[in-house]
């Protein structure tokens, strides 16, 4: 699961179906497909290569530029980086468990070395509903003073130094899971059992070596509350970049990560034996399980579906369906259940609107009154069609 | 979404159809729009792929930019879009009638009237979608700073005649399309979402196929599943039988057709630049595959569209559409000013003032565009009396007073039996138009027995007595104007036992008349020279780098 997936995962936390499958690994592209109701998601490879050359681009030249382009921002008055201050330290390593113990120590040395450094597709893990889920971040930058940024590079333009605010927006969300995951390496790290000296000698990336207790000057590994989002400028495909504080972005998915049922229980309430095989054919590519038994085994999560998932969770079509089938009334917008009471379905408010004519006394609910009110009024007003308003 | 709309959809989930949330059309529809609908290549700031534009319906042209990452191709496809364009914005720009004004005379600093031109009409540009909208405003910023070879011989990038001009132009309709119920620039996906309520949510109705689907479903199809068919049936070759309407294309056309064909068309194009016999030939017949391929995903918005615009047309126009359109009129002529004063580009960001005066103007356009629909629309009424705005009802007494001035003004009582809830306190102004059209003033004077005398006991105001058992409760409310000047009130002014009237609680209309125009058209010729410390030609152009697009 990548950190858009949290994000969104996060954006939908009462949604039991969704948080089981993810924590499950559950491949929800391919189960959509196998339910019938393939998800419009997919990327155009103009996108992609877009994407890609941008990326490359910016971190072209050992990051420095990318280091250049957060210093100007931070308009902190200290020094800018010089040519090579900035440390790029390798972080491959086999398997997501492995890139990311490479990652953490990675950061543990460049913070204890006091200096710039860049940290090219570093990993981290976040626990999600109980299970790990491994993230990618674009880069990481240490600063000197052993702080940490998120970069999040897009190629969406800013134009006269403002972006579209929705997409600024999904970066923003994106990037505050990274800084949450980074919070819990920096917290591991933040009071290390031997002292580093701040600033270090030219010597960066190698094994901090123990120093004597005069030397010490604890390290405070923190995450910056502000992510570096990088943008191709105007219409050119040089880098502009600003600063998005993403406090509240993080508190947000904090909490409602927090709040995601860990994954167990919800698999303790379902029958015995359920599973999401799809069953394929040797070669992998056919479903063979019957759509009969994975819709009843999907249907055994309950799900909260609101039209946001069509954006941002690949079974949307198929929980759309069987929403819509409910007659439940947040298929037609998460905000429509708020002023309708205790009705849930489309016939319960439909036949609480009409009953007015029959019977006008005041119902104590009310939200039934003011949606009988609400129905009198726009038969009145459709009956008076094409009379001119109001005189 | 308010309740009485969120009850239209609810009816529409129940018809399989969408259902009116008015009774006229609120937007002006010009008698020869001009469509556009562009496409892009994604991941691209905003680089065109191609469009389909004109005004007539059954023969639109088509652009197209073979191969996005070429300048020159970039710059032949928005020389092509201005040769379409500008002489459709030009061609409103001579017939005009004289309207008075009044200005402030520089030397004598005091208002005088003076005679000056309003267009009789406006060009009007309709797209598909509101990101129609914002592709069009990303448009006239790449193009207005471009300069062209008269402008500035030395300029490395030439852009082509009118190319910055249109630029201008389409700044400038991007930037009046912010103005709430302005119709220089309009979409089809607003224009009809205003109109009707699909049972599907705000979100769904961004995508045009499936809104006109709930609109105006085929013969025996329930709007929910022309809906799905819109949004996801493909073909044999796994493409969507209805292309999304733009600017951005389908992922699965992009990968599977469009990159293949633009492929072929760099490898032919190679080839007949080295010369190779028979390139000349492939590189056409690439063209034109290419060509095809992005008609494929045009031509069904572009009929969307216009299919969009049979509906609105067919309802009839709100009765102060016309204006609105005035104010849109005016738009379009002061621009037509600025350019012939030969005034600069628009700069890329206005200055705190500039920004102050048009937020201003905009939320006046939106208070204004609120009571105007309510008043052209009982429909949009109904919402107001729900929330609490108005009030509608029968006169059942009317009772002649008068002010205690020197001179006494006309000040009668009506008292009024309604059903509807209006969010009253004593003394809220209250504002309704009388039968001759005429603006009319009140006050909340308190509420009354319902067979007409005024209320003894003083119960709360707020709520009033009540009588929630459907025979509504009777206000008092006390005339304060539109009665004349006269002792008595002119004749037909003060409403009759019997007559139905409706009050509103919101003002009519809201600060600034239709005539005046709005400051972002006031053209410098009339309200000074433009900062002097700007540089002549506007800002300098973007600088511009191998690897630029638009
Ligand atoms: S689409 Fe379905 S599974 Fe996904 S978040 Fe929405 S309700 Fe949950």
């Amino acid at each position: 699961m990548d950190a858009r997936a949290l994000a969104a995962l996060a954006a939908n936390p009462g949604c039991r179906r969704r948080a089981l499958l993810d924590g499950a690994g559950v491949d929800k592209g391919a189960l959509a497909q196998a339910l019938g109701a393939p998800a419009n998601f997919g990327q155009s490879q103009f996108a992609h290569q877009r994407g890609n050359s941008f990326e490359a681009r910016v971190k072209a030249d050992g990051g420095a530029d990318l280091v250049r382009l957060l210093h100007e921002r931070l308009r902190d008055g200290s020094e800018p980086p010089g040519p090579g201050a900035v440390a790029t330290p390798d972080l491959t390593a086999p398997g997501p468990q492995g890139r990311t113990a490479r990652t953490a120590l990675a950061l543990r040395e460049a913070t204890a070395a006091g200096r710039w450094a860049l940290l090219d597709h570093p990993m981290v893990s976040l626990d999600v509903a109980g299970s790990p889920a491994f993230l990618e971040p674009d880069a990481v930058v240490v600063h000197p003073d052993g702080s940490w940024t998120v970069v999040e590079i897009k190629s969406f333009p800013m134009v006269d130094g403002s972006a579209d605010p929705a997409k600024v927006g999904a970066a923003a969300r994106q990037s505050a899971v990274y800084t949450l995951a980074l919070e819990r390496v920096a917290s591991m790290i933040g009071e290390p059992e031997e002292g580093h000296p701040p600033g270090g000698g030219g010597d960066t990336a190698g094994p901090p070596s123990p120093v004597t207790l005069a030397d010490r000057s604890p390290v405070r590994a923190r995450v910056r509350p502000q992510v570096l989002l990088v943008c191709p400028k105007d219409f050119s495909n040089l880098p502009t970049a600003e600063l998005v504080d993403v406090r509240k972005q993080r508190a947000v998915t904090r909490r409602q990560l927090d709040r995601l049922t860990r994954i167990e229980e919800i698999a303790a309430t379902l029958p015995e034996g359920t599973t999401f095989d799809l069953r394929l054919t040797d070669d992998g590519r056919v479903p063979t399980r019957p759509v009969e038994e994975l819709t009843a085994a999907v249907d055994a999560v309950d799900a909260a579906y609101a039209p946001e998932c069509l954006s941002t969770c690949e079974l949307a079509a198929h929980c759309r369906t069987r929403s819509r089938a409910a007659g439940r009334v947040e298929a037609l917008g998460r905000g429509v259940r708020g002023e309708l009471g205790g009705l849930t379905t489309v016939d319960a408010v439909l036949t609480a609107a009409m009953a007015a004519h029959a019977d006008d006394a005041p119902t104590g609910d009310p939200a039934v009154d003011a949606l009988r009110r609400a129905a009198a009024l726009r038969a009145e007003a459709l009956a008076s069609r094409p009379e001119v308003a109001c005189r | 979404m308010s309740l009485i709309t969120t009850l239209a959809r609810m009816e529409a989930v129940r018809e399989g159809r969408a259902q009116p949330l008015t009774t006229v059309r609120h937007r002006h529809l010009s008698a020869r729009p001009l469509a556009f609908v562009p496409l892009t290549t994604a991941g691209e700031a905003g680089a065109p792929l191609g469009a389909l534009v004109g005004t007539d319906r059954d023969a639109p042209r088509l652009l197209i930019v073979a191969q996005p990452r070429d300048r020159d191709l970039r710059f032949a496809f928005l020389a092509e879009l201005a040769e379409e364009i500008q002489p459709y914005l030009d061609s409103y720009a001579d017939e005009v009638e004289l309207e008075e004004r009044k200005e402030t005379d520089p030397e004598t600093g005091k208002k005088v009237p003076v005679q000056v031109e309003l267009c009789q009409d406006a060009p009007q540009l309709l797209v598909p979608s509101a990101a129609g909208v914002a592709f069009v405003r990303l448009l006239g910023r790449s193009m207005r700073f471009r300069r062209t070879a008269e402008q500035d011989p030395e300029t490395p990038f030439p852009a082509p005649a009118r190319v910055p001009l249109l630029g201008r132009w389409l700044t400038h309709y991007g930037e009046r399309a912010r103005v709430p119920g302005s119709c220089l620039l309009l979409s089809l996906t607003e224009l009809l979402s205003r109109h009707w309520a699909t049972g599907q949510s705000n979100l769904e109705d961004q995508h045009l196929g499936s809104l006109l689907a709930w609109i105006d479903p085929p013969e025996g199809v329930p709007g929910a599943e022309a809906a799905l068919r819109a949004e996801s049936e493909r073909d044999a070759n796994g493409q969507l039988r209805c292309p999304p309407a733009g600017p951005s294309t389908d992922p699965a056309f992009d990968n599977k057709l469009l990159a293949p064909a633009m492929s072929r068309y760099d490898a032919a194009r190679a080839e007949a630049s080295q010369g190779v016999a028979g390139g000349g030939a492939r590189l056409r017949l690439a063209e034109a595959e290419l060509r095809g391929l992005i008609e494929s995903q045009l031509r069904p918005t572009w009929d969307a569209l216009w299919r969009g615009v049979d509906l609105l047309r067919a309802l009839p126009e709100g009765a102060r559409v016309a204006d609105r359109w005035k104010r849109d009129r005016w738009s379009y002529t002061g621009h037509r000013d600025r350019v012939r004063a030969g005034e600069p580009p628009q700069p890329k960001l206005d200055d705190a003032v500039t920004a102050a005066q048009k937020l201003a103007a905009r939320e006046t356009a939106q208070a204004q565009l609120e009571a105007h629909e309510a008043l052209d629309d009982p429909l949009v009424m109904a919402g107001r009396r729900l929330a609490g705005e108005a009030f509608a009802g029968e006169v059942i007494d009317v009772e002649m007073a008068w002010s205690d001035a020197k001179v006494p003004r006309p000040r009668p009582l009506v008292t009024i039996r309604t059903e509807d809830r209006p969010h009253l306190a004593e003394r809220v102004k209250l504002h309704r138009v009388t039968d001759d059209g005429r603006a009319q003033s009140g006050e909340f004077a308190g509420f009354a027995d319902m067979d007409g005398a005024d209320e003894a006991d003083g119960a709360d105001v707020a709520e009033g007595p009540g009588d929630a058992h459907g025979q509504g409760r009777a206000l008092v409310v006390r005339l304060t104007g539109g009665m004349g000047r006269g002792k008595q009130p002119e004749p037909g002014t003060v409403p009759e036992k019997g007559d139905r009237v409706c009050w509103t609680l919101f003002e009519h209309a809201p600060r600034g008349g239709p005539e005046l125009p709005d400051p972002e058209s006031t053209p410098w010729t009339h309200g000074g020279p433009p900062d002097a410390a700007a540089p002549a030609q506007g800002p300098q152009p973007d600088p511009m780098t191998e690897e630029d697009y638009l």
